[in-house]
């Protein structure tokens, strides 16, 4: 079953750069779909996409199709303007590059998705901090000072918290772009440790911060260059056996 | 040491002295741009202390103004304050509001972001005509604290507006995009996160803007002033007396009057000035350092 199924989607941005050239893709569920590349390869446009994101941008113009298949095989089409953003965004659910947190503490950051939802039960909210920090592997860390700025937490910790802010809100899909990209070694396997244990239950993009964590993290890859996509492989596959010149210079690093 | 080294050295001993000697002419125009203020501070204070007593602040005037207090035109500066704030800050906020979060970026937004700076450009005593001729005349409030208020609020509108978008500006549009991506509604991103955060910076130039309304003598000279009352105001539609106005007119149309008083009325319109001036320095330096961006 196939969760995401895009065709010939295009983005271009209103200084006429086209960030996506017609990608067809399909994104499995309950796993982890690897989108690498050079910068400017379209990848954060794709996610933003997805989630609708890019509604905050300056998009002139989107064609061909997005659209995101649940468990009993209803369709939603995720470009379509009557598409209800606030309930996809709930459903598809995004990690930035640089961990911001909300300037709140690390309660209400947890809290924020649910709250905005109009969960309001102080028992459900609670049960919902716990768990959303525990599966991002920072429980242990900030459990006695949840009351406490989400500033004061290190870089590491607030890349977690923004992992777990996502996970509060129940999500089906996770979206990441360069989780990693800030944060030390140690964090950066806390990080990826978490997402190999969360793709049970979720579907996860990755938007990897190397090559590296591309092949570790990989079930399904697929190589992005200056808005095309060049190839999908299974992950054990494309990093030793590229079925493309451009693929195989990428992960060679003969450019990049 | 050879000679190169020597011109270097030589030369940016050189450039030291010039820049010391800058340094001490910019200091020197510094000072003699505070003297005058500072002047005018010290003066007030001396000359006017004496004048201060239990009686001048709670008592009405008596012997045509040349004695007892100014009660009145205390209350009065205070009740028009109130009224201001009531008639400029949440329109001002809500205006803000939108054109820094809402408000596309084309020409008519900009045609009216460009009229609020030329607003708030205009010279006060216009502002007073032009509250006469709709609030006083045309809605027929009369000379009253209503049509002044309404006045001194259009005046200060101008101000609240654009210091409010400054504020809320200042907010990382990093905070808005991950909260949107949580889901949240835009206005949700603006109660929740926005606006708490722009707080400060919003009141600092609400209290500036109702600074400048209560020390201002041209707006309510025709809409809501009287040159002397022996009652106070019972309601928005009475007129009032005020302390601008009242100083305005103990040191130019009362004949042997006391300078004491003249400089006392001064002294009481400064300290209410400058206490919100310093009610706005204390909320703004607080707030930077509670700022965790």
């Amino acid at each position: 079953m196939n969760k995401f199924i895009l065709e010939n989607l295009s983005l271009t941005y209103s200084d006429n750069v086209q960030a996506l050239k017609g990608i067809i893709l399909e994104i499995p569920a309950h796993s982890i779909t690897v989108l690498f590349g050079p910068a400017g390869g379209g990848k954060s446009s794709l996610l933003r996409t997805l989630n609708r994101l890019n509604d905050l941008a300056d998009v002139k113009q989107i064609t061909g199709r997005a659209d995101l298949l649940d468990q009993d095989g209803n369709i939603l089409s995720l470009l379509d303007k009557n598409t209800d953003v606030i309930a996809l965004r709930r459903r598809l659910s995004m990690v930035f590059a640089r961990p911001i947190v909300l300037p709140l503490s690390i309660r209400q950051n947890l809290t924020y998705g649910l709250e905005v939802s109009g969960v309001h039960e102080r028992g459900r909210l609670d049960q919902s901090v716990e768990h959303s920090l525990q599966q991002a592997a920072l429980w242990d860390e900030v459990k006695d000072r949840l009351n406490d700025p989400a500033t004061m937490l290190s870089g590491g910790q607030q890349q977690r918290l923004c992992l777990a802010r996502c996970l509060a809100l129940e999500p089906e899909v996770i979206m990441l772009d360069e989780p990693t990209s800030g944060l030390d070694p140690i964090s950066t396997n806390k990080v990826e440790a978490s997402l190999q244990k969360l793709k049970e239950n979720y579907t996860i993009i990755l938007v990897p911060h190397s090559i590296q964590q591309a092949a570790r993290m990989a079930d399904l890859a697929a190589f992005f260059l200056q808005g095309e996509l060049i190839e999908v492989a299974p992950g054990n596959d494309i990093f030793i056996n590229p079925g493309q010149v451009k693929t195989r210079d990428y992960i060679e690093g003969r450019f990049g | 040491m050879d000679n190169a080294d020597k011109s270097l050295k030589l030369r940016s001993s050189k450039r030291n002295n010039i820049q010391r000697l800058g340094f001490a002419a910019l200091g020197l125009i510094t000072f003699f741009t505070v003297l005058p203020i500072l002047y005018i501070v010290v003066k007030i204070f001396v000359e006017g202390i004496s004048a201060i007593s239990l009686e001048f602040l709670l008592g009405f005037p008596t012997d045509g103004m040349r004695a007892g207090g100014i009660m009145p035109a205390i209350l009065g500066t205070v009740l028009l304050t109130f009224g201001v704030t009531i008639a400029a800050v949440p329109l001002g906020i809500a205006a803000a509001i939108y054109l820094a979060e809402y408000a596309p970026d084309n020409r008519w937004t900009r045609l009216i972001r460009l009229a609020i700076i030329n607003l708030a450009g205009i010279p006060s005593v216009v502002y007073g005509l032009f509250g006469l001729g709709i609030f006083v005349l045309f809605f027929q409030f009369g000379t009253s604290i209503l049509a002044a208020s309404l006045t001194l609020g259009i005046m200060t509108l101008p101000v609240v507006i654009s210091t409010a978008e400054e504020a809320l500006r200042t907010v990382p549009r990093s905070f808005r995009v991950v909260s949107i991506s949580l889901s949240a509604t835009q206005w949700q991103t603006i109660r929740r996160i926005v606006l708490p955060q722009s707080l400060p910076g919003i009141l600092t130039g609400v209290i500036l803007g109702l600074e400048r309304a209560a020390g201002e003598t041209a707006p309510i000279l025709f809409t809501g002033v009287a040159f002397y009352l022996p009652t106070l105001p019972s309601s928005p539609l009475d007129p009032t007396m005020a302390l601008p106005y009242h100083l305005f007119v103990i040191t130019t149309q009362v004949p042997g009057m006391p300078s004491e008083i003249q400089y006392g009325t001064a002294l009481v319109l400064l300290v209410l000035v400058l206490g919100l001036n310093l009610l706005a320095t204390i909320i703004r330096s607080r707030a930077r350092r509670r700022r965790q961006w």
